[in-house]
């Protein structure tokens, strides 16, 4: 039975040595190479007393940023990728939960670790890949550890202004990546283009089948997703045949218009998720490719990946939504009312998930994890957890699931998973903020912040640069004389989000 | 081209459109400010933006935006 992720590579790279494994359209690895980088790397950190613990990946998007994860998995430890876009300040709080023992490096990072005043080890992956593998090494870590050791650690929105790191094991990915590989039909042949970033679990989607089948994945630069036309030229130079993008990357491209002057000729597979994909935008890419496959993913990253997912087998109208479908096999679903009982038909209750799939909960978190990881109410008999999404769904009449909403103000932005209290928590700490409050347009997809106290909206973006990612900054600033309350003195984001604003100052 | 400036301004309040000339190369807008850029255009100044003008040297500055609105405007 397979125990460990890297069996995977360890069965491609000796029959596929030469292959181009990953890839970003300018430089590449090979399946033997990143095999020889990853056990040197794995050596190397086992050289320095390293153990079951984590080490930050802090280096830019590259095919050696994915070889560096693999070689983390060789060491015995789990890996934490970081988005070398991020601010240190966010960098920092990351740090503070982890307290890292090893971070990896690139020419790129190198500086901004160093300005964190980190003290641990700082390694540059240069060093660590040339480190000649020792197979004694690497070997006796392997008989040690156990399919339910961690591998990797992502970081997501915390609605306290904290990200929050799901710990997740090599099990609970070898189930999600069988189920998933199985559902989209993946194989040798199959060509990704990448579009997530590689410090969430999205990329696992590509990473894993690349070398499960001894596939190519290309990770599409980021630039290349403002400028559709030039994306399509991307993806059919690189005969890319499978895409598994969040739904604002698809929209990008058919809303400018850019399907109707050129096709992504070789796609024949398309997932997406992470949000709702509107319906006239849908349509513009079944037309464009009608012979293409479509495949809606729904699940959080606390299930490791994608738990549910429904092909695109008939036609939808302008108002109707494209249903979440139902679990993979091995994962189940549980829509449970506030009461805690199984909805009835029509009913709509909170999406809970149990099976191997769940991953092992926040780390050092553990209040936070008792919150959402829960003994499954529905059995009294042994332990059994569950984990309840806070995602409000409910079946159709024909037994799909649907996503309704959100039970809290969780909400997804160009794919992205955001806390709007993360938001107006980091607006809060600026000494001139006297209150904000974070509303979300999801037709618009736009972030409006709406604030009081001194500071110039232009001002307060640049603070929240400094704080919060990219993806975070609000699409607008509105200054206000105060904010609309509700009866009990709460801010009434309500009032807010259907556009009952107070004069500006 | 005020009005232009104007519509930058709501996007990013903390950038100075009037100078800045590397609007892409320095990932100053992203994919929603394109999006966004896109449709406020057109409904402002009544023209189409066409994929074929979505070009990186078309965004880099207020400037470059303004000339190819007025070259959308004259076709």
């Amino acid at each position: 039975m397979q125990r460990n992720v890297l069996e995977y590579l360890e069965a491609t790279a000796p029959r596929l040595p030469d292959k181009i494994a990953f890839h970003n359209g300018t430089e590449g690895l090979t399946f033997g190479q990143v095999s020889r980088a990853a056990q040197g790397i794995g050596t190397f950190l086992a050289q320095r007393g390293l153990k079951r613990e984590p080490v930050v990946v802090f280096m830019e998007k590259h095919p050696k940023s994915v070889a560096a994860f693999f070689g983390v998995a060789y060491s015995g430890c789990f890996y934490v990728p970081i988005d070398e876009e991020m601010p240190l300040y966010r960098v920092e709080l990351i740090f503070q939960t982890l307290h890292p023992r090893a971070v990896l490096c690139d020419d790129r990072t190198k500086q901004s670790v160093e300005d964190l005043g980190y003290t641990g080890g700082l390694y540059h992956y240069e060093e660590a890949a040339a480190c000649e593998p020792d197979q004694s090494v690497l070997g006796r870590i392997r008989a040690e550890q156990l399919d339910t050791d961690p591998l990797y650690i992502v970081f997501t929105s915390g609605s306290t202004g904290v990200p929050k790191g799901v710990v997740a094991c090599h099990r609970s990915v070898i189930d999600y990546i069988e189920q998933l590989s199985q559902t989209l039909g993946f194989s040798q042949e199959t060509i990704f283009g990448n579009q997530t970033p590689l410090y969430f679990d999205a990329c696992l989607k590509e990473l894993y089948p690349t070398l499960k089948f001894g596939a190519t994945t290309y990770l599409i630069p980021k630039s290349l997703f403002l400028f559709p036309l030039q994306l399509v030229d991307y993806l059919n130079e690189h005969r890319i045949n499978t895409v598994c993008w969040v739904v604002s990357a698809l929209t990008m491209i058919s809303g400018l218009g850019a399907l109707k002057k050129k096709v992504p000729q070789y796609l024949h597979t398309i997932a997406f998720g992470s949000e709702v994909f509107p319906i006239r935008q849908f349509n513009l890419w079944r037309e464009a490719l009608p012979d293409a496959k479509f495949t809606n993913l729904y699940g959080p990253t606390e299930a490791t990946g994608m738990s549910c997912f429904y092909h695109v087998d008939r036609e939808f109208g302008p108002e109707e939504m494209i249903p979440i479908g139902g679990p993979f096999p091995n994962t189940g679903i549980l829509l449970l009312t506030e009461d805690d009982r199984l909805v009835e038909p029509g009913e709509v209750g909170e999406i809970c998930i149990r099976g191997t799939c769940l991953t092992m909960g926040y780390y050092r978190m553990p209040e936070k994890t008792a919150e959402c990881f829960v003994q499954n109410p529905l059995n009294s008999a042994y332990p059994e957890l569950i984990y309840r999404t806070g995602d409000l769904g409910r079946y159709n009449d024909r037994g799909e699931l649907l996503f309704v909403s959100r039970k809290d103000y969780q909400i997804k932005h160009m794919g992205h998973r955001i806390e709007l209290q993360e938001i107006e928590a980091a607006a809060s700490t600026h000494q001139s903020v006297a209150a904000a409050c974070a509303v979300f347009d999801r037709e618009k997809d736009r972030i409006t912040l709406f604030f009081t106290g001194e500071v110039q909206p232009g001002e307060l973006t640049a603070f929240l640069k400094s704080r919060l990612p990219r993806y975070m900054i609000p699409n607008r600033m509105e200054r206000l004389e105060q904010l609309p309350l509700t009866p009990n003195g709460k801010i009434d984001r309500k009032a807010l989000a259907n556009g009952q604003i107070p004069a500006g100052v | 081209m005020e009005e232009l400036l104007c519509i930058l301004r709501e996007i990013h309040p903390d950038v100075d459109f009037e100078t800045c000339e590397s609007l892409i190369d320095d990932q100053i807008l992203d994919s929603i400010d394109i999006v966004t850029l896109v449709a406020e255009i057109s409904d402002a100044f009544d023209v189409e933006v066409p994929p074929e003008a979505l070009v990186p040297e078309n965004f880099n500055s207020a400037k470059a935006l303004w000339e190819m609105i007025q070259r959308l405007d004259e076709a």
